[in-house]
């Protein structure tokens, strides 16, 4: 068995016993890079080789957070040439623990799609099969940790791009509750649903990686002050009792039936290890993705605001004024689809739309905070799937905004109420393109969702049964 | 939903963004489309619901207003396209 194909806690088992060194992890993957990547092509900044300390673990990084003199493009010409001075705090913090960038993966323009079309450099292919996408916005990360080029990786999600995308690579995906993970570096896409989170090959490591980068951070005003939690130890399988309720909304029209029956299949286990699951009612389901639509583009519309081709980022040749020069720079640093966001976004927050769009999405917000916490006074846990489908081709739906906005079904009401949620692998389709399932927690409640996830890793073997083949 | 083309116009202007001619067409399409589905909030029960503006505890939060060194200000500046006697230059704004 190569290196590359071990979890990170097996890497950091045989690094204890000194069976291996650091610049041996480092050196597996990078063939495997040069093996993989051209067919994938999930890496925008690929990593080099290092001759350092030896127990340090590599780590992928999406490309919209900040590493101190690595290039962070966001995928987007916009910021083709930027070289942030300083670190996003998941970095200090991640190389505290000997953790250490390992390139800069693929990624939607500004964290804008779910397939990683919109990347302005290139489309990433899905490791299970190469003409299906791998999802987004975290396109790169999911890959390159399915198709086992680096370890484990750091996403974000505003609406699902950490879920799906490991949704749709059968990799295990983590988007904290809002506030446990410091966003200071994290290049801002809608402020309010950001969060940073964790794709790994299994849930023990999705609950190592939790502990690196949880944690207040003064540099991040939303960050919340708790107590440090120790998520390895939420690792056991007993759930027994546990009290689990299935959206019915989330299984109704839209999803597919393959991915329907996987779930129930899933639900079957879980009573099968002795939880209780019970059918239950999410009725706001039907307003939240076009609610999340409002506030993330209204938001992005003013966080896009500071690329003006001054302090950095693209710069245009052709002006004779400032406001020229802001126009143009902007109109040719960025790409089709955020462009289509910042007039949306800019059009619900303006004279006249403000109070019947936006203004409404905030009150729908509340109800979406209220159900979710009228249903963990009965549950402990909700399940769904991820994704309404398995990945779709590529190609397929970059020409229809509103059909790729549909693929964000199941995972943007968890971020507009801020909760913690994790995708995992629950089986393949008769394409052999995997499903995920998605376990959603109370806010801050991550140990219950990692101890029921990892459960379901043990009861289904996912890992052990099924591997990318590389399908073209 | 009907959106005008100088509405779009004036969005675009708004967000300081210039559209091209086919651009315009396009955008128009894809944001009545878009526009025509989110106006299903309009049929959320709202009536006497607050606002929201985050999913956790809604707080200000304060800190002192104090100068802190950046310890890379040559980082800084090596992102601008124009720098001169170190700070960033612009295209001149008064006549």
């Amino acid at each position: 068995m190569e290196l590359y194909e071990l979890t990170v806690h097996e890497l950091q088992e045989k690094l204890q016993r000194k069976e291996i060194t650091s610049l041996d992890i480092t050196e597996s993957y990078l063939k495997r890079i040069e093996e993989k990547e051209p067919e994938v092509e999930a890496f925008i900044t690929k990593p080099e080789k290092r001759e350092d300390d030896s127990t340090s673990i590599p780590i992928g990084i999406k490309d919209n957070i900040c590493t101190r003199d690595i290039k962070t493009t966001c995928a987007s010409r916009m910021l083709e040439t930027f070289i942030p001075p300083y670190n996003a705090t998941v970095i200090e913090k991640l190389s505290k623990e000997g953790i250490k960038v390992f390139g800069k993966l693929n990624m939607d323009e500004f964290a804008m799609g779910g397939s990683t079309e919109y990347s302005y450099f290139k489309k990433t292919k899905n490791p299970w099969n190469l003409s299906k996408v791998p999802g987004g916005s975290s396109g790169g990360s999911a890959a390159a940790v399915a198709a086992d080029m680096v370890p484990w990786a750091l996403g974000s999600d505003t609406g699902g791009s950490i879920r799906q995308p490991a949704s749709f690579c059968g990799v295990v995906g983590l988007k904290p509750t809002y506030g446990l993970v410091s966003r200071y570096g994290l290049v801002a896409f809608a402020s309010s649903l950001d969060q940073i989170g964790p794709i790994t090959k299994d849930v023990t490591d999705c609950a190592i990686l939790l502990n690196a980068i949880a944690g207040y951070d003064e540099m991040d005003s939303t960050s919340a002050k708790r107590e440090k939690i120790d998520y390895t130890k939420a690792i056991d399988k007993n759930i027994n009792g546990m009290k689990i309720g299935i959206p019915k909304e989330y299984l109704g029209d839209g999803i597919n039936e393959e991915v329907k029956q996987a779930i129930l299949n899933v639900a079957k286990k879980y009573e099968k290890m002795g939880a209780k699951v019970e059918e239950c009612e999410l009725s706001i389901a039907e307003y939240s993705l076009a609610t999340y639509y409002i506030i993330a583009c209204a938001e992005a519309s003013s966080n896009l605001g500071r690329f003006d081709g001054i302090r950095y980022g693209y710069r245009s040749e052709n002006f004779t004024n400032l406001k020229e020069l802001y126009k143009n720079s902007r109109s040719e640093g960025f790409g089709e689809e955020v462009k289509r966001r910042i007039i949306l976004g800019t059009y619900v927050l303006s004279s006249g739309y403000y109070d019947a769009y936006y203004k409404k999405a905030q009150k729908v917000r509340t109800l979406v905070k209220k159900q979710f916490e009228k249903l963990f006074e009965k549950y402990d846990i909700l399940l769904t799937p991820t994704a309404p489908t398995t990945a779709f081709g590529i190609g397929e739906k970059s020409n229809n905004p509103l059909e790729m906005y549909l693929a964000d079904l199941c995972t943007v009401s968890i971020n507009i109420a801020g909760l913690p949620a994790m995708s995992i692998p629950c089986g393949i389709d008769s394409n052999e393109l995997p499903i995920g399932a998605q376990l959603i927690g109370k806010g801050f409640n991550e140990e219950t969702i990692l101890k029921a996830g990892y459960a379901l890793e043990q009861e289904l073997k996912f890992r052990q049964n099924y591997k990318p083949q590389f399908k073209k | 939903m009907k959106v005008s083309k100088e509405e779009i116009m004036h969005i675009a202007s708004l967000a300081d963004l210039t559209l091209k001619e086919n651009e315009i067409e396009k955008y128009i399409i894809n944001l009545q489309e878009i526009l025509n589905f989110a106006n299903i909030v309009n049929r959320a029960p709202i009536d006497d619901i607050d606002e929201s503006v985050t999913g956790i505890e809604e707080k200000n939060v304060f800190r002192k207003d104090e100068i802190k060194e950046f310890d890379n200000k040559q980082g800084l500046l090596q992102n601008a396209k124009e720098v001169q006697n170190g700070m960033f230059k612009i295209p001149k704004v008064i006549n």
